[in-house]
């Protein structure tokens, strides 16, 4: 009994810090006017929402735009950082130090010190103000996780077990699908859904990048927001946790209820 | 029925990795259970990975009866391995990882239901088909990887220290499974161990590896009571033994002239007798010894011996060692047949 209700107790406390801070944007979004120092909105609408939700707003537009240079970045992260993050977690080489620091310098550096040399390459090649730039862009901060995820989950694989699946008659693509790829998912998964919120919350790259005409959710969210207009601001602040919120959801299980499978056969 | 062959094989890593081959010769007979032997870092392993194809050799050639498989992939060479650990793939039960090779084989899923339950049947593990991996003990995981691999029917099977992993009742339950099954399907079956008790135990034939070489391959009899060199002689727990030379039959040396009961090439050469086989008491090449130490050693005992000098150590059964102590004098023998000559000098293998 006592357990119970700690438990209830634990998941009051979480569900309180993760949905409280939403009340206010979710009063917002449906308020017409809300001025100090009432506790509750004077008066209720629904014109954020519709504003929000309307195709000529754009807002739908760039929920979708935001998602699809998210999954984009994500897959082009996990493309690259599976292989690198083999080599790293598998194989002992030369200089691998050196590409480890390089690998981590991204996410430890601010990407305000990134910017403006980027910036002026992208200018060069006709990357600024593209949707591909942008997802370039992305890749600077998106990429350390993914490959640093990937070499941890690879340095627990036994480099063996690929091998034996090789001596069974099986062919090197064979032997990843049907043996590294069930072995590594649990991390490839825990890794995309940071690549994939590490890309979706991009404020500044994709400002710098996009030069305005690549319109994510944060940068509608900050003008909506600077411009005062909280009731819209409120409504996108929504739509725009909701992916986070549903991946999170979706990758759970696999995630955390089966971790086993992220510690079978792979070296103690 | 497939002859194994390793033509001069070599291979050489950049880097002090792994032990390095030079120029192996071998042949696996036909259906034989042959044991590479020797101590880590010989190059076993690296003979084993040479021949599943896991790594490329620097020069020779590896054949399958008269066909070199030497530039196929893994997984067209038609040779099986077990690795050390049974590495068994943990997304997959028992039943799905024997049946892992038939499935690449692309055989139709009735048929592999049937050869696996069959092989499951037979290494007594049809109960635990539907299990994973993570709910196997050590023994159980080590026969999964064995029928996983037999279930292929391969020209070559090769087991790599299938049971160093095991405690002492399992092993010798998993030595029993593994003679049976290697009689039953007469797979030319190469095991590699660096634990001559075992090798002894276990194959028909023994190839010893010593320093990337071939120090000695034949039965196991043969590599324990008539070794090649004294590098053998001494892997196989040889401590005796005794510069000197042959001359008619006989062996001159610090103890005098030994009777020889095999014929031995005329010169210098060492003696060696095993400590097993120095009788105490009267009989043929009778010497005079002092005790100098008395080591009971549970189902032996140990006795460091002088002979006119010379350093010997015998092993006798723990009651004839009792009643030894320190400084008494014994008469003791060495049998002709226990005595034993090989070439001195010969730097090519250098043992420990």
């Amino acid at each position: 009994m006592r357990a119970d209700r700690l438990r209830l107790l634990a998941g009051l406390a979480l569900a309180g810090f993760l949905i409280l801070p939403l009340v206010p944007l979710a009063l917002w979004s449906v308020a017409q006017g809300w001025r100090f120092p009432a506790l509750l909105p004077q008066a209720w609408s629904g014109r954020a929402w519709a504003h929000a939700l309307d195709p000529a707003s754009g807002v739908l537009a760039s929920l979708a735009l935001t998602t699809l240079i998210a999954l984009a970045t994500t897959l082009l992260a996990a493309l690259v950082g599976v292989p690198a993050g083999r080599a790293l977690g598998l194989y002992r080489f030369r200089g691998k130090g050196i590409v480890t620091l390089l690998l981590l310098a991204p996410a430890v550096l601010p990407s305000i010190a990134v910017v403006f040399g980027l910036h002026g390459l992208f200018l060069r090649l006709g990357l600024t103000g593209t949707v591909a730039g942008v997802i370039l862009a992305h890749l600077i901060p998106v990429l350390p996780y993914m490959t640093l995820v990937m070499a941890a989950v690879f340095s627990r694989l036994d480099p063996d077990l690929e091998a034996q699946a090789r001596t069974l008659g099986a062919t090197p693509f064979r032997a990843f699908r049907a043996v590294t790829l069930p072995a590594i998912l649990p991390g490839l998964l825990t890794a995309s859904l940071f690549a994939f919120l590490v890309s979706w919350s991009q404020y500044l790259l994709t400002l710098a990048i996009g030069g305005g005409r690549v319109q994510t959710l944060p940068l509608l969210l900050f003008s909506f927001s600077s411009a005062g207009r909280n009731d819209i601001a409120g409504a996108i602040a929504l739509l725009y946790i909701l992916p986070g919120v549903l991946v999170l959801i979706l990758t759970a299980r696999q995630v955390t209820g089966r971790g086993a499978a992220l510690t079978q056969g792979l070296r103690p | 029925m497939t002859r194994l062959t390793l033509a001069g094989l070599a291979k050489t890593y950049a880097r002090s990795g792994p032990a390095t081959l030079h120029g192996l010769d071998l042949t696996v007979e036909s259906g034989s259970l042959t044991a590479l032997l020797g101590p880590s870092g010989s190059g076993k392993t690296t003979t084993m990975k040479l021949i599943a194809g896991l790594i490329a050799p620097d020069a020779g050639d590896i054949r399958l009866d008269d066909r070199s498989i030497r530039d196929l992939p893994p997984e067209r060479r038609g040779v099986a391995m077990v690795f050390q650990n049974p590495l068994l793939f943990p997304h997959l039960t028992v039943a799905g990882n024997v049946g892992f090779g038939l499935r690449m084989r692309g055989l139709p899923p009735d048929r592999i239901s049937a050869e696996v339950a069959a092989m499951l049947a037979r290494v007594r593990l049809s109960d635990l088909a539907d299990r994973r991996p993570a709910q196997l003990s050590g023994g159980q995981a080590q026969r999964v990887a064995l029928a996983r691999a037999l279930v292929l029917r391969p020209a070559v099977l090769l087991l790599d220290e299938p049971l160093s992993s095991l405690d002492a009742t399992l092993r010798d339950e998993m030595r029993g499974l593994i003679r049976d099954l290697q009689r039953e399907t007469g797979i030319t079956t190469l095991v590699v161990t660096h634990d001559q008790a075992e090798a002894v135990a276990l194959a028909d034939r023994i190839a010893l590896l010593l320093d990337g070489r071939l120090a000695q391959h034949g039965p196991p009899e043969a590599l324990y009571s008539r070794p090649a060199s004294e590098a053998v002689a001494r892997f196989f727990g040889g401590v005796n033994f005794l510069p000197g030379s042959v001359r008619e039959g006989r062996f001159d040396c610090a103890l005098g002239a030994l009777e020889l009961a095999f014929a031995a090439a005329e010169g210098p050469g060492l003696l060696t007798i095993r400590p097993e086989a120095i009788r105490l008491g009267p009989g043929p090449n009778q010497r005079g010894a002092e005790v100098r130490a008395a080591t009971f050693l549970g189902t032996q005992t140990r006795i460091d011996l002088t002979v006119q000098g010379v350093a010997l150590e015998a092993l006798v059964a723990p009651d004839a060692g009792r009643a030894l102590s320190p400084g008494s004098r014994v008469p003791i023998s060495l049998p002709p047949a226990a005595l034993w000559v090989v070439p001195r000098g010969r730097a090519a293998t250098g043992g420990e």
